[in-house]
């Protein structure tokens, strides 16, 4: 396997003229915007990797005269805070990816969903947005931001339960199809995008696809924000090109003592030490929103996993029967294991449940429970059971 | 039309179909629990995942629509397992005390564990891990969590159906319920008792409150004389719970039945429907007079009927300022219950106080009904007990009777006569229909102007009706009603009621008279019919009410001889002191959540 090694970038976070990019984008036309974010090759930055310039197309292709641009900045992965960075530091480059996809999808009304925790940001985010909506008025944009808070919960990162929660009601995953851009916000043609995804659109009209390429490889083009916790001596965000191996990104993160490294929080990938050397962070290998967790020898691995899943069976929304139930077993399973109640061979059992709540969740996250649970059993079996 | 195959078969259904309906018409079966044909779809038990070729996860067949040359697996060996896994998953959360539960036998998530889960059960048992409550707050259904799949489909019917949101969903994860405002008890909140949730419940979760062996007690003491009453919407649906298809009468084996069990004596509520006709008539043609001609104030218009105490509860907590425009009368289950121990106890020479009455309703709210407090103008409890048609089916399959072989026989009188005006009542319009057929009558002297009496317009299955009868040719008294439009409307199902409701409230809205029913259908499709229900066993059940009117020899309730003597004899005459006494009731405002 081929990889880029590790390099630091600085996009995300790079100082621009947010009103040369806003007037170059009023100039360019729909399908030119969209063109270009297609040849840069984004893949969304929430975690879940879908092309963003389909996702713009998609939405653009919908004859609605209503729609909506939605800015996912819920951030509750476990172990991921690099778009309450972005935010805070970048905030107008969040407000322009969002102007840039209004104008290529014909939507004029923008949503901010704030995770709830994040609400010290506010009073420096509205006299940034003020400022930014006098700068497009002024260029001639029709479009518009609000802010919505959510409340805590997990699930309301996920785009159809943020849709309820905006509405009004409780965050529920929706059935799928009809997808958001069809059907999203107020039954509405809508595009959600995470911050950071937005931010690099944003990026790519600046500097165009061409450069964009540059960077990455085939399948994860481009650069990441990574939220780095755990045993490491410099935790922190850090923007790095994609396409490193997980060995490569523990060589200069890592404690030397790293036996396993978390890729993409709570519902991503346990990399253990063995496996460092031939798998690569990005779409090619385990893709992660941002979190990247490491931990040295001194961490039990059951401890680590047992804290996953106590999160997801608290933070499952409970209306799908193999997440709500699916969680609870998964939990009550590894303590009778750990307690010597249960024998160890129920562990095959429980991987099978998590396959199952794989296939069978309504939504993406009793979907993704099983990456942790399998990665972690099948890779620390050991530890989970003694 | 979308051409698709489901294992290896190829099917042409109408775009936006379901792949659930889909396989329904190639006969293909595949299990659901929350899915209703009566509600939106929810996709959330999974148990009607099936394999799409192509797709990452499994699809929830009740909830994807399909698409052109889509392939679809319905039993392949990843459905199975998940199909099982599910179906242990919900049994592992589930308090399966079986041969104890109400539900045993008629409970979907058993049919599917028979199905899917035999021997030992794969998973760790829950129910331990959680604290359920078990809330007996209401006197018409009780409410086990422990016994709840979170299936949602009472929480869709009390929003999507009723316009009630009584229960809803609170917390998340391991602790996600279905749970009352603040986790009131159900007797508490703006719960109507309508047991509409109770009706699509696929498990033990949500059942009436049962009073089988108190009847039964009362049956064997040979000190009480206990009296039954049948109301309308029974005989055209008990049978559904003894083997019969949907929409079967079933009346005279009913009234058999009901004496073989050692009632008493088996009397009709068809018959107080009747006289709540004249009751409720008189008052409507007093209002309209004391409004219109003499200016009134004090009176409201439009009038709504009063004999759904669903609706009542609903109005009590949504619109109490609009309580004057309920009729006062009391629904025929009180009037007989008032009359059964007063008219009733004179006439057989009873002691009142040895009395037990007994009603057969379909419905779980006229449970509450008899227990509030305004209903004991007998000076006792007019109604002891109330069953639900469901309840009644028990009774008959404990005393190891042969429904199907039963003679057929009448009801027993006084209280026992009654017109296919009575029985109509069980349909939605009914009550409408046959106080046009009276209203009419006394004031023009003629019959309603429609073939055999069939008032059409105010029939069907349309949530919200309206009708506009002209009045010509009036009698000298009411000689102020010639040539006025009557205008009527009919609303069932609690969504429909609060359209109307909230249209009059905000003036929009002009009627003279408003017939509510809280149930889907009206009475015929109560929370305490046979289990299932959809909108064809409703409308097979609605077909046989009608049939039961066009049976009867008399058809107008002003014809109900009986009626025409308790006024005689008891009454002095329609809306008199006595009558108001016993037969008229109030109301009372309540709180909005």
């Amino acid at each position: 396997m081929k990889n880029k090694g590790l390099t630091k970038v600085d996009l995300i976070f790079e100082t621009v003229d947010v009103r040369k990019v806003m007037k170059k984008a009023f100039e360019m036309t729909s399908d030119e915007i969209i063109q270009q974010v297609l040849e840069s090759g984004l893949k969304g930055r929430g975690g879940a990797g879908f092309p963003t310039g389909l996702k713009w197309k998609y939405t653009a292709a919908e004859k609605d005269p209503d729609k909506y641009i939605v800015c996912n900045a819920d951030e509750g992965e476990p172990g991921t805070f690099k778009d309450r960075e972005i935010l805070d530091k970048v905030a107008p480059k969040v407000y322009a990816g969002m102007a840039i996809a209004g104008k290529a999808m014909g939507a004029r009304k923008g949503f901010i969903y704030l995770r709830g925790e994040y609400r010290f940001l506010l009073p420096q985010l509205f006299v940034e947005l003020h400022k930014f909506h006098k700068m497009i008025a002024e260029i001639g944009y029709d479009f518009n931001i609000e802010y919505r808070m959510g409340s805590g919960a997990y699930i309301c990162g996920e785009e159809s339960a943020l849709f309820e929660s905006i509405e009004g009601r409780r965050g529920e995953p929706r059935n799928k199809p009809p997808y958001p851009t069809t059907s999203g916000l107020f039954s509405k043609p809508t595009s959600i995008n995470n911050v950071e995804t937005l931010v690099t659109a944003m990026m790519i009209i600046e500097k165009g696809p061409l450069e964009y390429v540059k960077l990455g490889t085939k399948d994860s083009r481009g650069s990441k924000v990574f939220s780095i916790s755990g045993d490491t001596p410099v935790p922190g965000i850090f923007e790095l090109e994609l396409g490193m191996t997980v060995q490569q990104f523990v060589n200069e993160f890592g404690d030397g003592d790293t036996k396993a490294v978390q890729v993409g929080g709570a519902s991503g990938f346990c990399v253990p030490r063995k496996k460092f050397a031939d798998t690569i962070i990005g779409f090619e290998g385990v893709p992660t929103g941002g979190s990247m967790k490491l931990f040295n020898s001194s961490r039990s691995m059951y401890n680590v996993l047992h804290n996953y899943i106590d999160f997801f069976a608290e933070e499952s929304c409970g209306q799908c029967t193999p997440c709500r139930v699916g969680c609870q077993q998964l939990l009550k399973g590894i303590e009778k294991v750990k307690k010597g109640e249960a024998k160890s061979t129920y562990l095959n059992e429980l991987v099978k449940l998590a396959d199952t709540m794989k296939v069978a969740s309504k939504c993406g996250l009793g979907q993704s429970v099983g990456n942790a649970f399998k990665s972690i059993v099948e890779n620390f079996r050991e530890e989970v059971i003694y | 039309m979308v051409t698709l195959k489901i294992n290896e078969h190829e099917a042409k259904v109408a775009e936006g179909t379901t792949v659930l309906a889909a396989a329904k018409t190639l006969g293909i079966n595949i299990p659901t629990l929350c899915n209703h044909p009566d509600l939106c779809v929810a996709g959330n038990c999974r148990v009607c995942v099936v394999e799409q070729k192509g797709a990452r996860t499994l699809v929830a067949s009740c909830a994807t629509p399909v698409s052109e040359g889509m392939e679809i697996q319905t039993n392949s060996l990843k459905v199975r397992n998940a199909r099982k896994h599910i179906v242990e998953l919900l049994l592992s959360e589930h308090r399966a005390d079986c041969t104890k539960c109400y539900k045993n036998q008629n409970c979907e998530l058993q049919t599917l564990a028979n199905e899917y889960s035999f021997g030992e059960h794969i998973f760790l048992d829950l129910t331990e891990d959680h604290n359920y409550a078990i809330d007996r707050s209401s006197p018409a259904f009780i409410k086990d969590d422990s016994k709840c799949i979170r299936c949602q489909r009472c929480v869709r019917t009390c929003a999507q159906l009723q316009h009630v949101s009584a229960i809803a969903v609170s917390h998340k994860g391991s602790e996600m319920k279905i749970s009352s405002f603040h986790d009131r008890p159900m007797s508490h909140v703006v719960c109507t008792n309508c047991g509409q949730c109770v009706n699509r419940c696929p498990t033990g979760a949500l059942t009436e409150k049962t009073y089988i062996d108190q009847v039964w007690d009362a049956i064997y003491d040979t000190d009480k004389h206990v009296v039954v009453q049948t109301a309308p919407a029974v005989r055209v649906a008990l049978g559904e719970d003894l083997g019969y298809d949907p929409g079967e009468r079933v009346t005279g084996k009913l009234v058999t039945a009901l004496r073989q069990l050692g009632f008493n004596s088996v009397l009709d509520t068809d018959f107080t429907a009747d006289l709540t006709i004249i009751e409720e008539g008189t008052e409507l043609l007093t209002r309209l007079k004391k409004v219109l001609v003499e200016g009134d104030k004090t009176l409201a218009l439009p009038m709504f009927t009063s004999c759904s105490p669903g609706w009542i509860k609903f109005i009590e907590h949504k619109y109490p300022h609009m309580l004057p425009n309920l009729s006062t009368c009391k629904s025929p289950q009180q009037m007989f219950g008032a009359l059964a121990k007063t008219y009733y106890a004179d006439k057989r020479k009873l002691d009142p106080a040895n009395v037990v009455s007994v009603s057969i309703m379909p419905c779980t709210a006229k449970k509450y009904e008899a227990d509030r407090p305004e209903m004991r103008s007998s000076g006792y409890k007019d109604i002891d007990y109330v069953l639900t048609t469901r309840e009644l089916a028990v009774m008959i399959k404990q005393a190891g009777i042969d429904f199907r072989t039963l003679e057929e026989s009448h009801y027993d009188s006084v209280m026992g006569v009654s017109t296919g005006a009575g029985v109509i009542f069980g349909a939605t319009g009914g009550v409408m229909e046959a106080a046009l057929r009276t209203a009419y009558e006394i004031v023009t002297g003629r019959p309603v102007p429609f073939k055999n009496l069939n008032i059409m317009p105010v029939r069907g299955m349309e949530g919200v009706r309206e009708a506009t009868i002209k009045i010509e040719g009036t009698r000298e008294e009411w000689n102020f009603l010639e040539g006025a439009e009557l205008k009527v409307a009919i609303a069932h199902g609690l969504v429909n009621a609060n359209k109307i409701a909230k249209a009059v409230s905000q003036g929009k809205a002009q009627y003279h008279f408003i017939e509510i029913m809280a149930c889907p259908g009206g009475c015929l499709g109560g929370g305490g019919q046979p289990i299932p229900t959809s909108a064809e066993i409703r409308q097979k059940r609605m077909e046989a009410i009608y049939a039961e009117d066009m049976h009867m020899d008399l058809r107008k309730s002003h014809d109900n001889p009986e009626v025409t003597a308790i006024y005689q004899e008891f009454l002095e005459e329609p809306n008199s002191h006595k009558a108001h006494e016993l037969l008229h009731t109030h109301y009372t405002e309540r709180e909005s959540y």
